[in-house]
């Protein structure tokens, strides 16, 4: 290949990564433009059209942002950390251990791939009342903790690691959970980042479940609140939903431009495949 | 001995499952059995318990054309939203992993779907769609002179509405797990390559892509369970209209479950559901697991 | 097994013991829907806690529900995990689902004296329609509204119309329309005549057009539909037509939630939507504009909407009464009064009209008047049994045909004997 056309070529890409880009983030660009200005500038693009935070204030006041934040975010850890612990435990088993009824729990875990929660509603709400647990953010999480996906994810890598490394470890006088610590679990990163990565983003934006199961300011979790909005008997008013948007979705992506180079990185350090 | 070391296994592998089959069997098990169950009986009602009804309910699936028209709609959302989010999110990993100028804010852009919540950035796609003042008819209005286009309320366009939606959504996120894999490419084999004369595009066909496939694998197993997943944003953007232009298979069983409160129906759908899904599972299982484990 | 059981004695031990804590104070769970925004669950909550102030013997937690749909939904789904809330704001026409499902109690067990009775008659006989059925009273209204006409008075001012006088008739909403609709040079129109959103749920603005054609969509008892009723036919041609024929309505589904900011906007001059929204264009309309009752064709006529309160099965006695004592005082006018200039909802009770702070408004805002002048010509919105099931079924046949898909006559016969398979069984 030579110079010129090289050039060519990797500015028609620099191009269309751009345009592309540009689509993409149209979405956000759209919500700051809304939140920053007066209801009368949701469909004028004027440069020089008034800045104003009043739709910020307007959405704070609608309602207790700050208690639903800090509710999703205790929502989403402990999914989380109740999926690592209980998936792992189950895909160590799947993968290195011979036991009867192997295939049939196996195939059983896998049909939880399929019956979303989200299906199992009533059911569920029935269970949650049983157990005294409506109106409390372990009844939003508990369904979502033993999760096929993340058994299957996992036992998939756990396969992946040669044996030998196993034996050495227990050569060495490890336990079998000590062979998992220091064995599987270290090897494995790679895939708990991808997964919980799938998982915090869908546990950030599921919104029936938790209405339907919690009562309380206490217990709501950042997307109910956000429902309030989309009332539509009046008109959306996009600047308020939109600051709210904003407001919400903040800290994520303030988190994500901060720590997006150490984020990949770490990505890239394990390698998912 | 062996058998002793077998035994203990057993038991080990036992205890080790213990805690996520409790939960599994609590939310989705049992749930899911006495879901089967209902499906052979009819709805109760306060006034009227339910009674053994067979195969009634299934069949006024059969001769239900709304459960017909969804069940098009999901496969041809399936088809419009997997294929495309999977490729954008590869063309997008590759730029993105490429020296380009702005690269952190390319990158940035491409994440922004997977932080804000599909409830909020519907009613944001609302504005775009919406004819008349509506951003896309601004731009196509002041470009090309083009009338206002009714993108939502026309059942021709509906659907194909919610899946730029899903593409936009899907392929920002897909493309983070095709990021780190490409990073994890050693860059020799492509010099190598490149030594031995090999253009761009054989390049990624020879060696990129095929290095991918367990990335791919991953990722279409994610496509496809949010192809029958992802209904969100059709309760703010069309609710399923023009007459179930644009309703998901999910979308149709909330609807007869939560909004009918037809649910015995609602449960023999959700069976059709299960029974589709199982087979795109299988299907899939067989090819996931070969490839990576054996590879 | 095993496990149920476990459970069940664990809940039953928390059960008892949250039982003795309430025994002091009546204790009452009460969800509430909001549909016009931020502002309205504020007054709701604020009003709730200026009662429970005042009367220390109740306890009333007010719980924000969603949407209409989702507070239908949550509370079926709580009351079927046996948890149901004692009080609840939802649909009107949700009356006989929530009968059907047996999961609420006539409020007529509460209202012994003639004081109480008289209290009933005190509420517009148009809302009670969608309240009562067989004899009792299942739903008291609260947060009620009605469609109306919004027009633009400066766009009438420009294309040549006296900008104080909307349409009164259907005829003279097709005339004017047709000098309000605009186009540019490339022969798009920038601005419609009249807009009449059809998202989600159509039938509601085309309930308008059948009630002011004579027709009546269903029975008193919920359990019949006149869906292919001629004169049904004849209002969702008319319909249809406005963008096929008149031209003078942007044709397929229009959104409702864009609606207002569309009118706004200037792409349209004349919009039909709730009264919900009044609030909504007084602060954000940048013209002059003027609220009208619907045309009239036979008749003028309007559907009412939005919800009642329900009391919920499986409270005490005790629970009951706090309750409707509660519904009796958030109903009385001054907080009506707070509720109606808050959100724009009809006020429920003429006695409202006449209190100070309703009067001052009103002298300041005479558009909220119109409301409630068209609540004689009003009729109760559409409602059966398996009401969304039903309503989901017209709403479709009205999508179709909107939409071009199917003629009129078609759809709604098609429509009807649906219907008729569902509601068969109640007759």
């Amino acid at each position: 290949m030579n110079g010129a056309s090289e050039l060519i070529d990797r500015w028609l890409n620099t191009c269309a990564a751009w345009a592309l880009a540009l689509i993409w983030v149209l979405p956000l660009a759209y919500a700051v433009w809304t939140a920053f200005h007066p209801a009368a500038y949701e469909a004028r693009f004027d440069l020089f059209a008034p800045l104003t935070l009043e739709n910020f204030a307007k959405a704070w006041e609608a309602a207790p942002f700050a208690r639903y934040f800090l509710n999703t975010f205790i929502l989403v850890t402990m999914i989380l950390a109740g999926q690592f612990f209980l998936c792992t435990l189950a895909a160590f088993a799947f993968a290195r251990f011979e036991f009867p009824g192997r295939n049939i729990l196996f195939a059983l875990v896998l049909l939880q791939l399929l019956v979303m929660p989200d299906i199992l509603m009533v059911e569920n709400y029935k269970t949650m009342r049983m157990l005294n647990l409506v109106d409390t953010i372990p009844a939003i999480a508990l369904p979502y903790i033993a999760s096929g996906f993340g058994i299957f994810l996992l036992r998939q890598t756990f396969m992946t690691i040669p044996k030998e490394l196993d034996e050495a470890a227990r050569v060495e006088g490890a336990s079998f959970l000590g062979v998992l610590w220091k064995v599987y679990i270290p090897l494995a990163k790679p895939t708990y980042l991808a997964y919980g990565l799938v998982s915090v983003s869908h546990h950030w934006n599921n919104f029936l479940w938790p209405l339907i199961v919690t009562n309380s300011v206490e217990t709501r979790p950042v997307t109910v609140g956000l429902s309030i909005f989309s009332a539509i008997d009046s008109g959306v008013e996009w600047s308020v939903i939109n600051a709210a948007t904003l407001m919400t979705s903040g800290p994520l992506l303030i988190a994500f431009l901060l720590f997006q180079r150490q984020f990949v990185q770490s990505f890239m350090r394990a390698g998912i495949k | 001995m062996r058998s002793f070391k077998l035994r203990r296994d057993w038991i080990h592998g036992w205890l080790l499952l213990l805690p996520a089959l409790v939960f599994l069997f609590a939310f989705t098990h049992i749930p899911a059995v006495t879901t089967l169950i209902n499906s052979f009986f009819s709805t109760p009602r306060g006034r009227r318990p339910s009674k053994f009804i067979g195969l009634d309910n299934y069949e006024r699936m059969i001769n239900d054309p709304v459960f017909w028209k969804v069940l098009w709609n999901n496969l041809w959302f399936a088809i419009g939203t997997i294929p495309v989010s999977v490729a954008l999110a590869i063309v997008m990993a590759l730029w993105v992993n490429e020296k380009l100028a702005g690269r952190s804010f390319v990158r940035m852009a491409y994440f922004t779907p997977t932080v804000l919540p599909l409830i909020a950035v519907a009613n944001i796609w609302m504005f775009f769609y919406t004819p008349g003042f509506g951003l896309f008819d601004q731009i196509t209005g002041a470009l090309f002179g083009w009338p206002a286009s009714n993108y939502l309320g026309n059942p021709d366009t509906a659907l194909n509405a919610i899946i730029v939606v899903t593409v936009w959504k899907e392929a920002g996120f897909f493309m983070i797990f095709y990021l780190a894999a490409l990073q994890a490419i050693p860059v020799s084999l492509k010099e190598a390559a490149q030594i031995e004369g090999a253009g761009r595009w054989t390049i990624f066909w020879r060696i990129t892509f095929p290095l991918l496939m367990p990335t791919t694998l991953f990722v279409c197993v994610n496509a496809v369970i949010n192809s029958f997943r992802l209904v969100d944003h059709i309760f703010i953007l069309t609710d399923g209209g023009p007459d179930n232009a644009s309703a998901l298979l999910l979308f149709y069983i909330y609807e007869v479950a939560f909004r009918f409160w037809e649910t015995a129906y609602g449960a023999t759908l959700t069976v059709a559901l299960l029974i589709l899904l199982s087979l795109l599972a299988i299907g899939q299982f067989f090819f996931f697991d070969r490839k990576v484990h054996y590879k | 097994m095993l496990k149920s059981t476990f459970l069940k004695a664990v809940a039953a031990t928390a059960l008892s013991f949250s039982t003795w804590a309430s025994a002091q104070a009546v204790d009452l769970q009460f969800y509430f829907p909001v549909a016009v925004g931020g502002k309205a669950a504020d007054t709701i909550q604020e009003l709730t806690n200026e009662y429970v102030a005042q009367n220390p013997g109740v306890n009333i937690d007010a719980v924000y529900a969603g949407s209409y749909q989702d507070t239908v939904a949550k509370a079926i789904t709580a009351s079927r995990g046996g948890n149901p809330p004692q009080l609840s704001v939802i649909l009107s026409v949700d009356m006989f689902t929530l009968i059907d499902e047996d999961l609420i109690v006539p409020f007529d067990d509460y209202l012994t004296n003639d004081e109480d009775k008289k209290w009933i008659e005190g509420f517009y006989p148009a809302f009670m329609e969608n309240s009562q059925t067989g004899g009792k009273t299942y739903g008291i209204p609260f947060q009620r509204s009605t469609p109306v006409l919004y027009w633009n008075k400066e766009a009438f001012k420009e294309a040549g119309l006296d900008p104080d006088v909307a349409p009164e008739t259907w005829d003279e909403m097709v005339e004017f329309g047709k000098k309000l609709t605009k186009k540019d040079a490339n022969g798009n129109v920038t601005q419609w005549g009249v807009r009449i959103p059809s998202s989600g749920f159509p039938y509601w603005l085309f309930q308008g057009l059948a009630i002011q054609n004579g027709a009546i969509l269903a029975n008193a008892d919920g359990n019949k539909t006149n869906f292919d009723d001629p004169k049904v036919v004849e209002a969702l041609q008319f319909l249809v037509d406005l963008s096929t024929k008149d031209e003078v309505m942007a044709p397929g589904i229009i959104e409702w939630g864009a609606t207002p900011k569309a009118f706004f906007e200037g792409q349209t001059a004349m919009m039909w939507t709730s009264t919900g929204n009044l609030t909504n264009v007084r602060d954000n309309a940048p013209f002059d504009f003027g609220v009208a009752m619907l045309p009239a064709k036979e008749t003028r006529g309007a559907p009412t909407g939005g919800g009642n309160f329900y009391l919920f099965k499986g409270a005490s006695d005790e629970q009951n009464k706090a309750a409707v004592e509660f519904v009796q005082w958030i109903t009385a006018p001054e907080q009506a009064a707070k509720w109606t200039i808050a959100t724009g909802y009809v006020a429920p009770r003429a006695e409202t009209w006449d209190t100070e702070t309703m009067k001052a408004y009103t002298a300041d805002f005479a558009p909220a008047l119109v409301a409630r002048d068209q609540l004689e010509f009003a009729k109760a919105e559409l409602s059966t049994y398996q009401n969304q099931r039903v309503t989901g079924i017209f709403n479709d046949a009205l999508a179709a045909a909107i939409t071009g898909s199917k003629d009129p006559a078609t759809a709604l016969k098609e429509a009807q004997e649906q219907a008729d398979q569902i509601l068969n069984e109640y007759r």
